[in-house]
């Protein structure tokens, strides 16, 4: 069993998988295949589940029900040592009392391979620090651990690489560097990558595929374009960047789209963009997508009137305001400081207008709040 | 005046020092001055320097059967106490399980107990199983005293180890005997060596327990205790001295090891 668990390839396949602790539920019936060779995350807020269900994949936690399996070997029953997966752990996990390179051999000297310098050598150039191979792990700072951690994992040639908020210690610069490095190792050595995060940002620069995932249940899947432009559910819509819902109700269909009824204002939504089940809808657009124009300038699209200017913050690149409607919701409106208009002031009366395909549709009876209050806390993530 | 005060004031610290210091070494210099006396029966007034007690530390009765029965009670008393206090240790760092409180309350007991009831309770258990007191029985006694002391040392290190190394270890495929082999018991073996040292010293220097579990057998402790009346014998002196520079170089030698770790 062993032996056939170490050779699986393929894609990774999770079958209704449930972990429940007591009376709580973590992961609740999640089912997710995950392409051999692609780089894939799992985003979610502290709590969602994410960490534990990388943990099952990893073996470090059983599954209460479900399957896990790797190409057509089922792996759900088998040990984290005789699975063809490591993990990049949250802090890293260095052995302390062992060298660099006596850590990046621990996986090949354990599946007893006795030549090790040429493939330690190799990971240690792949990460760019071949000079640190006779230290010990407290001697290096956290971006090179974490390199380090990378390394001891990918030396190993598994079918799958956890990551588990592998740059969260990480400050801001070297956050960065080390996303686009990660993206390159990814495609540099093929493998599978699933990488679980709190950080939106992370997990849209890296990630071919998303999935986004709240209480324990996968929100939506799909690239990160995908989920920005067409978010289905609230929580996605909030959680990604930011969104302006507006409650409204289907008024009636327009060939392929469907007009929908704002406060009395009417405008067109693609029905493959619509989510909603029934004629309570949620009208949502991205702050950029707005523009705000002064009521003599003639606007096309999607418009709603009435609109006053209640707030202004200029932030170089962009100006955000705050604009009252006349239903009384403010909608963020994002604009570029590119077109030469002057800008609007706080009480000015404006228009909002923006291209009907940027329009996507909630289910009416969703929390408009829903995802916007989590704060991604990583003190408080999931152990 | 004002001078000579300020001067005190700035050196106060370092006085207090030399004052605490000199109180805690005076008996251990008086100690090794007197293994070179040339004292014949009594030990008491200095009657002339000598190397003849360190030439022969074996000079005078019984003083080395003593201390052989002490050393070897101790190597066996350390030995089983750091094996089952390690077990104990792991169950009760590592595990979940029924009666684990109890468990923890009752290693502290024997740690709490005074010494004399420990030892005249251990006696009358002997006797009632018609056990005669001597060396087995005090290895027994002091395995006892032994394995509290050797719990708490190497729990307090398995709490502090990160259970995600083991993880790791795991991850990296090492099965459960490995991961114990190569990660746990590398990472515990610094808090299970100070653990030894401790079971040690504590049975080497035990009296009251042992006085009362040894019989006729005598240790190091009981042959000072009873030599004491007729005067200790110069060669008592040697065997002290010995023991603390003993223990000064293993202290040095453990702080130089724990420094050229950090630095490496």
């Amino acid at each position: 069993m062993s032996d056939i668990a170490k050779a699986a390839r393929g894609d990774l396949k999770l079958s209704h998988i449930t972990k429940s602790y007591g009376d709580f539920t973590a992961v609740n019936d999640l089912s997710l295949v995950i392409p051999e060779g692609s780089f894939f995350a799992l985003l979610g807020p502290s709590g969602c589940g994410k960490t534990t269900t990388l943990r099952m994949i990893a073996g470090l936690e059983e599954p209460t029900q479900g399957t896990i399996s790797l190409g057509a070997t089922d792996i759900t029953d088998t040990k984290p040592y005789q699975r063809p997966i490591n993990t990049v752990f949250q802090n890293y996990a260095l052995f302390p009392h062992l060298t660099i390179f006596e850590n990046i051999a621990f996986g090949l000297r354990r599946r007893g391979i006795k030549d090790v310098d040429d493939a330690v050598n190799k990971a240690l150039d792949l990460v760019e620090l071949p000079h640190l191979a006779q230290r010990k792990p407290t001697q290096l700072s956290g971006g090179q651990q974490q390199r380090i951690a990378l390394a001891r994992a990918i030396v190993n040639r598994p079918a799958l690489l956890l990551l588990d908020e592998p740059l969260g210690a990480l400050d801001l610069k070297l956050r960065r560097q080390m996303q686009i490095e990660l993206k390159w190792i990814q495609k540099e050595v093929g493998i599978t990558f699933v990488h679980v995060t709190h950080d939106q940002e992370e997990a849209m620069t890296m990630a071919d595929t998303i999935a986004v995932m709240n209480e324990g249940q996968i929100e939506q899947m799909g690239s990160p374009a995908d989920l920005y432009d067409n978010p289905e559910t609230a929580f996605v819509a909030n959680f990604l960047g930011q969104s302006n819902l507006i409650k409204g109700t289907v008024a009636g269909n327009d060939g392929a789209n469907q007009i929908i009824d704002l406060f009395g204002q009417k405008i067109s939504l693609q029905k493959d963009r619509s989510h909603a089940v029934d004629n309570s809808i949620y009208a949502g657009i991205r702050p950029e997508k707005f523009r705000i124009s002064r009521l003599e300038t003639a606007t096309s699209g999607n418009i709603l009137t009435g609109g006053k200017i209640e707030d202004v913050s200029y932030i170089g690149v962009s100006t955000q305001y705050q604009v009252l409607m006349p239903w009384g919701q403010e909608l963020m409106v994002f604009e570029q400081n590119d077109d030469g208009v002057a800008p609007f002031s706080v009480g000015e009366p404006v228009n909002i207008s923006w291209e009907p395909i940027f329009t996507f549709g909630l289910r009416g009876d969703e929390d408009a709040e829903a995802g916007t209050e989590v704060s991604p806390d990583e003190d408080l993530d999931e152990e | 005046m004002k001078q000579i005060s300020r001067w005190f004031q700035r050196n106060l610290i370092r006085i207090y020092a030399v004052v605490a210091f000199t109180y805690l070494f005076i008996p251990v210099a008086y100690t090794f001055a007197f293994s070179f006396n040339d004292s014949g029966k009594s030990n008491l007034v200095w009657k002339g320097f000598t190397f003849a007690n360190w030439q022969n530390p074996c000079g005078a009765p019984e003083v080395c059967s003593a201390l052989g029965n002490s050393i070897k009670i101790g190597f066996l008393a350390t030995l089983f106490s750091t094996i089952l206090g390690t077990m104990i240790a792991f169950a009760l760092g590592r595990h979940k399980f029924k009666g684990r409180s109890t468990t923890n309350l009752l290693i502290f007991l024997p740690m709490a107990t005074p010494e004399i009831v420990l030892g005249a309770s251990l006696l009358s258990l002997f006797l009632v199983f018609k056990i005669n007191p001597g060396f087995w029985p005090t290895v027994i006694a002091h395995v006892l005293f032994c394995i509290s002391f050797v719990v708490v040392t190497v729990k307090a290190r398995i709490a502090s180890l990160d259970p995600r190394l083991e993880q790791a270890a795991m991850d990296l495929y090492a099965n459960e005997r490995e991961t114990f082999r190569r990660v746990t018991l590398p990472l515990v073996a610094p808090g299970i060596a100070a653990a030894a040292l401790l079971a040690f010293s504590l049975s080497f220097d035990d009296f009251i327990i042992t006085n009362f579990n040894s019989g006729t057998m005598t240790t190091f402790p009981k042959f000072i205790y009873t030599s004491a009346a007729r005067g200790i014998p110069a060669q008592a002196n040697v065997i002290g001295s010995a023991m603390f520079f003993l223990a000064l170089a293993i202290v040095i030698i453990g702080q130089f090891v724990g420094r050229k770790r950090k630095v490496s």
